[in-house]
């Protein structure tokens, strides 16, 4: 008995070494490159599709929804969604993000806001596990030194930069000089750092020729704007600027209306709102002329036709062009984290988060350079485009280039003060 | 960069609209108030009721073209019933139990309705689209919004029926008996428990009509509940808890206080006015401004 113990003891003790080093392996995540290569890559996919960014966030969806399908064809990766609701609500952004880790997911996407964005950007910094905003611009979410957090979509300062740019051109095209201007934002984070931008950026914009005369921020959840409306119409400024979420901006331009007020224009310099399938549906022709000048895709890009074809088909009663924005970047998020897995071999999160750093996607949907992360994990050069509600539809008018339409400006109901 | 001079006109517009938004606010919280007046039970699940309401006239409208003032009348009927139904069968059981099981009752009522609302509807808001909720009537230089005016109108003629009822009607007066006195009620033969479900049904009638006027304003998703019960709570407080013109006070102190917030200091601060009348409220007249001291 005896011989026989210490005949197998060595034997066991190499069996216990040879489990205990692959547990630490497992630790270090070579299981994972074994699962990486047969398995799916598991995307948490976080958006507000109920609540008051409801609209936006299913709009969002429809882009996540169609990734698997084009990336398995594009690369060849299989692509499994993990859905989540943050029902538009920070807390819950948190929250979700932190059940999607649990339940397996290696890579989180979303959530199309600035305050969920940063909320989850913490959760996936302190789990080790990567996070590719689609759509957020709050600047400070990329200036935290986080190592796990990449965000393919503009930064405040660069929508406004853009933005203003763009209203200079516009102005330029239509041969008007508006002198005033009353800006009106939300007041959630995005809304406070694209005020902060502006601030910070139109004074050094000494081509414009307006200055505002007042500043309004409002509650992007707020049921009625009257107050907002009659304080900005008050004014007298020649156009409104502002930043505005979806349904305010229906509220607001409803109050417009009522109150017989008819600026020049109404113009983003970089929300969403304005361009949204919701906002035609909503105010049929009092959506006309209403301007937005955002991040937007090439319609003339290979992948935009791939796209929307996916997108057609799973909804063939939708129109790619109220969705363009949501869509384009959600699926652009989705297609970095399958690019950086089908590199990177391997679901280990460090490995992921490595790939994706050396993203390099020339061939994209957005407009503008390849997708490349600095060291912040920023995208930069992301394009603009100027559009404008003509016809019922949102329509390219500016940069000329890729311009369909020219735009208009003072809106035809323009009424002087 | 801010303009510092405030347009008189347009201070004068602001506090019109205040007035306006407020009546509707009032009719909203008038259910509220009837019920615990008579019934002494706090209707947490008031939002949620009005809510119901809102999507009842969106799809009356949606359906049969039916305006929301036309459906005012079989809504507040279907709810007038609906209240009924479940004062009967619901609540009355929990009439002499602890506050503190009325409430965990009526807040379970209130989250099966948003999730009811949910699945059948979806999240996404909805709203009921007519050409002259676009208009206003000019009045010298004041602009007043049509659909908060007539809302505001429909808010005092429902108060003043309302009033009629409880002062000159033999079930109006059964119902107060009840209120000013159980015991006694019940011992001259009054059938308390029915009269409970009947102001129950009347409080839900008028939380309907709240319903229908307010979808004129707001566009109605499931979530809209909880805010509107803490308005609702904000003014009937203000007002005095289970005084009909109470409400109606409380509901025009808060929209001229919004407006008035709103106009002259920030528009993001104008709900803080409404709680810092709240506490004002409740630091120097606990039973509100038309309320008795009990």
């Amino acid at each position: 008995m005896s011989t026989n113990d210490n005949s197998t003891s060595p034997r066991r003790r190499r069996v216990l070494q040879a489990a205990a080093a692959s547990a630490a392996l497992s630790g270090l995540g070579f299981p994972a490159i074994v699962r990486g290569q047969t398995g799916a890559l598991k995307v948490g996919v976080l958006l507000p599709r109920s609540g008051v960014q409801g609209f936006i966030g299913q709009s969002c969806q429809k882009g996540a929804d169609l990734a698997p399908g084009v990336i398995k064809e594009m690369l060849g990766v299989n692509v499994e969604l993990m859905n989540a609701d943050t029902e538009s609500n920070v807390d819950v952004a948190r929250t979700r993000a932190e059940r999607l880790i649990q339940e397996g997911a290696n890579v989180l996407v979303g959530p199309f806001d600035s305050g969920a964005a940063a909320a989850i950007a913490q959760v996936a910094e302190q789990r080790g596990v990567p996070f590719v905003i689609n759509i957020a611009a709050a600047p400070q979410i990329t200036e935290q030194g986080y190592r796990y957090v990449f965000r393919n979509f503009q930064t405040a300062g660069d929508i406004v930069r853009n933005g203003l740019d763009l209203i200079g051109d516009m102005f330029r095209s239509t041969n008007t000089v508006p002198r005033t201007a009353v800006f009106m934002h939300v007041n959630d984070t995005f809304g406070q750092a694209m005020a902060k931008g502006i601030a910070g950026i139109l004074p050094q914009r000494t081509q414009l020729p307006f200055r505002i005369v007042d500043t309004i921020s409002y509650d992007p959840a707020a049921k009625d704007l009257t107050v907002e409306v009659g304080k900005a119409k008050a004014t007298r400024a020649d156009f409104l600027l502002l930043v505005c979420r979806l349904n305010d901006s229906i509220i607001l331009r409803r109050e417009m209306v009522k109150q017989r007020w008819y600026p020049m224009g109404v113009v983003s310099p970089g929300s969403p709102g304005m361009y949204e399938e919701q906002f035609f549906k909503s105010l049929g022709k009092l959506s006309e002329y209403c301007v937005s000048n955002v991040p937007w895709y090439n319609p003339k890009a290979p992948l935009t036709a791939v796209v929307e074809k996916a997108f057609l088909k799973q909804n063939p009663k939708d129109r790619l062009v109220f969705h363009g924005l949501n869509v384009g970047f959600t699926f652009e998020a989705i297609l970095i984290t399958a690019d950086a897995y089908r590199r990177a071999k391997s679901t280990d999160p460090k490995v992921l988060a490595d790939a994706i750093r050396q993203t390099n996607i020339a061939s994209k949907m957005m407009l503008g350079a390849p997708i490349r992360f600095n060291a912040k994990g920023q995208v930069e050069g992301i394009g603009s485009a100027c559009i404008q509600n003509l016809n019922l539809s949102p329509t390219v008018v500016l940069p000329a280039d890729a311009a369909t339409a020219k735009p208009v400006f003072p809106a035809p109901d323009y009424k002087p003060a | 960069m801010r303009a510092r001079r405030v347009d008189p006109v347009n201070v004068a517009n602001q506090v019109v609209a205040g007035v306006l938004t407020g009546l509707v606010y009032g009719l909203m919280a008038l259910g509220l108030s009837v019920i615990f007046g008579v019934v002494r039970v706090v209707n947490f699940a008031h939002g949620e009721m009005m809510t119901i309401a809102m999507y009842a006239t969106v799809v009356l409208f949606a359906a049969l073209g039916l305006d929301p003032f036309l459906a005012i009348v079989p809504v507040a009927l279907a709810f007038f019933a609906f209240g009924y139904a479940l004062q009967s069968a619901l609540i009355n059981p929990f009439i002499t139990r602890p506050e503190h099981s009325q409430f965990m009752l009526l807040v379970a009522v209130a989250i099966i309705m948003v999730n009811a609302l949910l699945m059948f509807f979806g999240p996404s808001a909805r709203s009921v689209q007519l050409d002259y909720l676009l208009e206003s009537i000019e009045l010298g230089p004041l602009l007043l919004d049509r659909g908060k005016l007539y809302g505001a109108i429909v808010a005092c003629v429902t108060s003043g029926l309302l009033f009629a009822f409880f002062k000159f009607t033999r079930t109006g007066t059964a119902i107060r008996a009840c209120a000013d006195n159980y015991l006694g009620a019940r011992v001259v033969g009054l059938n308390v428990k029915r009269y409970y479900a009947f102001t129950f049904g009347l409080g839900a009638a008028c939380v309907a009509v709240a319903g229908c006027v307010m979808v004129l304003l707001v566009d109605v998703t499931p979530v809209l509940g909880p805010a509107y019960t803490l308005l609702a709570f904000v003014i009937v407080i203000v007002g005095g808890l289970g005084s009909m013109g109470g409400a109606l006070l409380g509901g025009v102190l808060i929209g001229v206080s919004e407006a008035l917030a709103g106009l002259l200091i920030a528009p993001s601060a104008k709900s803080m006015f409404s709680f810092a009348l709240l506490i004002l409220v409740l630091l120097f007249r606990p039973q509100g401004l038309l309320g008795k001291r009990a």
